[in-house]
């Protein structure tokens, strides 16, 4: 329907939601942009922006002092750990959501549950769950230790941030995959094994490139959140992982707002471009192949 | 003839419900055979047994002499047309088509060749780089008859492939299809529920209901020699009397006995006896062998579809003369428009027009055909497991 033939009534059910949109979407990124770009007495600057990429600071390793930029390597830390659990989910979640959309009606659903659960439970009590697990003295090195395998070390690991972020965004990586391949014509797949394909190809040359949007959605749901993350890896990773959501929520606590804004507002730029890229790259292997 | 496929007692049921029930068919080199029968015959479920995607409770598919029971699809010499085409969205028109030859890595100079050579059988030169699903029914069509070929198989299954179509591209593609089967040799297993699509195109048909095959025979024998009740309504329209054989040639129903040209029935034996409603030649009252009141007349076009009501039962009689409502008329009948057939448990069942409305039966179809696409896909998501 175009804009011409709208009734007044559709564009006031709409109003609602565009107020809403404005207030809670537009007007903070505004803010955000705002504070970004001006110094505490609100004059324009670039000096949160250039100290983003120009702030340093020293690593003693015991043995050698390294001055290192300081903002720099902690993104480039929270985009390798977001980069290694997007993997993660991916490779787990991609087979987990095929075998789900092949399985009979009352499986998926049970399945659905299943993964869904965990979602209506606290983020924060989540975490503290998997400390509970991780610890030195936790329930897994408990049990590892009862079957005398040995304990491992594992909290304070980038591991178990790792762990944690696969654990809490799964699900988001799961579901899209999921909703994708359950659309799925059977036919497709019979009529690829008509053709000569055995199950690997019928995998890769149909079922895979036809699953790709799904496979988007879900590495863009899994990797923003998980490369934003700050409490996880606190908790999981004993403070020792200081990651870009640390640092905004550091700077932030700090009372340091404009500097807060420009790291969150550089994030931000630097995701919305990957992703326009990712876009792209996907769109172009679907028409052409 | 060579037998290329043979199916031998052959049983399948889904969910405790019998599909197919024992059922024994011969399929010959080139030869353009269609399964005939009403939604749920089982039809569909044969030629998925042949193609290999299901597995036969009991019996045996042969093919050219060897068992392929344990074949999976990808490593048998047949192809399918399915029956909303199955295209593949993401691919265009070309990389359809060659589809298979990828898989078999063959030299990309050859796949060209085959793929153009292809895409001109099925007139869809120039098409190579478009988007399939920017193409018309008909045209997806002939891509999913092109990448089928395109394998050279010995057999091509083809499920309900013009169902989709609209009744002038279907009669264009059933035109075409046939040539294609002539110029390619290839055996065609044709699978529909339209009957006039069957007598059209095949050379042999098999009618089949509720599981098991009532009639295999050329388009000609089943529509003249219809064996029971069934078939001879199925295909076509039919006038189905109770009869008696009171000797060779000599058969009586509806209170006259009539010429006919039926023989080596027990004397007295009970029969079914099928007139078409084109054999019936209708005469001034008085010079009939039966007589009867006009109760219903339609218009269609190159002919009037009658209804007569002789002495409580309904006869449908086709003629290119007006007859109007409540007007008396003869019926006259030869003994060459008289069929005799045995009882079976199809007798009693169908041949009254009675009841007879065109639009009630359509509506009927469509219904029936949805809902078995629904129990199709259903047990579809099942079974997969």
């Amino acid at each position: 329907m175009n804009n011409k033939t709208r009734s007044l009534v559709q564009r006031m059910t709409l109003t609602p939601y565009s107020i809403w949109a404005a207030l809670f979407i537009v007007v903070p990124l505004i803010f955000v942009a705002y504070y970004a770009f001006t110094d505490s007495a609100f004059r324009f600057t670039f000096e949160n922006v250039s100290r983003f990429f120009t702030a340093t600071s020293q690593i003693d390793d015991g043995e050698t002092v390294r001055e290192v930029h300081t903002y720099l390597v902690i993104f480039w830390r929270s985009l390798k750990l977001a980069v290694i659990s997007t993997f993660i989910c991916l490779v787990m979640g991609y087979p987990l959501a095929y075998i789900m959309a092949r399985a009979k009606s009352r499986t998926q659903n049970i399945l659905l549950t299943l993964i869904m659960i965990p979602m209506w439970m606290n983020f924060l009590i989540r975490t503290y769950a998997w400390m509970t697990i991780l610890q030195d003295t936790g329930i897994l090195n408990g049990f590892l230790s009862a079957l005398h395998l040995g304990r491992i070390h594992i909290i304070g690991t980038e591991s178990a941030v790792v762990i944690g972020m696969v654990y809490d965004y799964f699900p988001y990586m799961v579901l899209p995959i999921y909703s994708v391949m359950a659309k799925l014509d059977v036919k497709l797949l019979e009529a690829a094994s008509d053709l000569g394909c055995p199950g690997i190809s019928v995998l890769r040359r149909v079922i895979w490139p036809l699953s790709l949007p799904g496979v988007l959605s879900g590495v863009t749901m899994v990797l923003i959140p998980s490369i934003s993350t700050f409490y996880i890896s606190q908790k999981l990773g004993n403070g020792k992982f200081f990651l870009i959501g640390d640092a905004i929520e550091g700077q932030y606590v700090a009372n340091n707002l404009h500097f807060a804004a420009a790291i969150a507002f550089i994030l931000m730029v630097i995701l919305l471009v990957c992703m326009g890229l990712m876009q792209k790259l996907t769109n172009r292997r679907i028409i052409v192949a | 003839m060579k037998k290329i496929v043979e199916i031998k007692n052959i049983t399948k049921s889904f969910d405790g419900e019998v599909v197919l029930d024992n059922i024994n068919l011969d399929i010959y080199d080139n030869e353009f055979i269609t399964l005939l029968g009403p939604s749920g015959c089982g039809k569909t479920t044969l030629l998925r047994i042949i193609g290999g995607f299901e597995t036969p409770d009991k019996g045996d598919v042969i093919f050219m002499g060897e068992n392929i029971n344990g074949l999976p699809p990808h490593k048998r010499n047949v192809n399918t047309v399915f029956q909303r085409y199955a295209l593949f969205p993401h691919l265009n028109v070309f990389e359809n088509v060659a589809f298979s030859l990828r898989e078999k890595k063959v030299p990309k100079a050859e796949i060209q060749r085959a793929v153009t050579e292809m895409l001109s059988l099925v007139a869809l030169k120039g098409f190579e780089k478009r988007a399939v699903t920017s193409l018309s029914g008909g045209q997806q069509q002939r891509v999913a008859i092109a990448r089928a070929l395109v394998n050279q198989p010995k057999v091509l299954l083809l499920d309900e492939p013009l169902s989709a179509l609209d009744l002038k591209l279907r009669k264009d593609m059933q035109v075409e299809l046939k040539n294609i089967q002539k110029a390619t040799g290839i055996t065609f297993i044709f699978v529909t529920h339209d009957q006039e699509e069957a007598l059209s195109m095949s050379d042999t048909v098999v009618v089949m209901t509720e599981g098991h095959i009532q009639q295999i025979g050329t388009p000609v024998d089943i529509y003249n020699e219809p064996q029971n009740a069934f078939v001879a309504d199925f295909i076509g329209e039919s006038n189905i009397l109770d009869g008696v054989m009171l000797e060779d040639y000599k058969v009586r129903f509806s209170g006259h006995t009539f010429q006919c040209l039926d023989k080596d029935f027990d004397v007295r034996e009970a029969v079914d006896v099928v007139v078409r409603p084109e054999d019936v030649d209708i005469v001034p009252e008085e010079k009939g062998h039966l007589r009867g009141v006009v109760t219903s007349v339609t218009f269609l076009g190159v002919h009037y579809e009658i209804i007569v009501d002789i002495g409580g039962f309904k006869w449908m009689i086709q003629t290119t003369d007006f007859h109007d409502v409540d007007e008396h008329i003869g019926l006259f009948i030869e003994p060459d428009a008289i069929h005799v057939m045995k009882k079976s448990k199809f007798s009693g069942m169908y041949g009254d027009y009675s009841s007879f409305s065109d639009e009630m039966d359509e509506i009927g179809e469509v219904d029936l055909e949805e809902l078995e696409e629904l129990e199709e896909l259903d047990t579809e998501s099942g079974s997969a497991t």
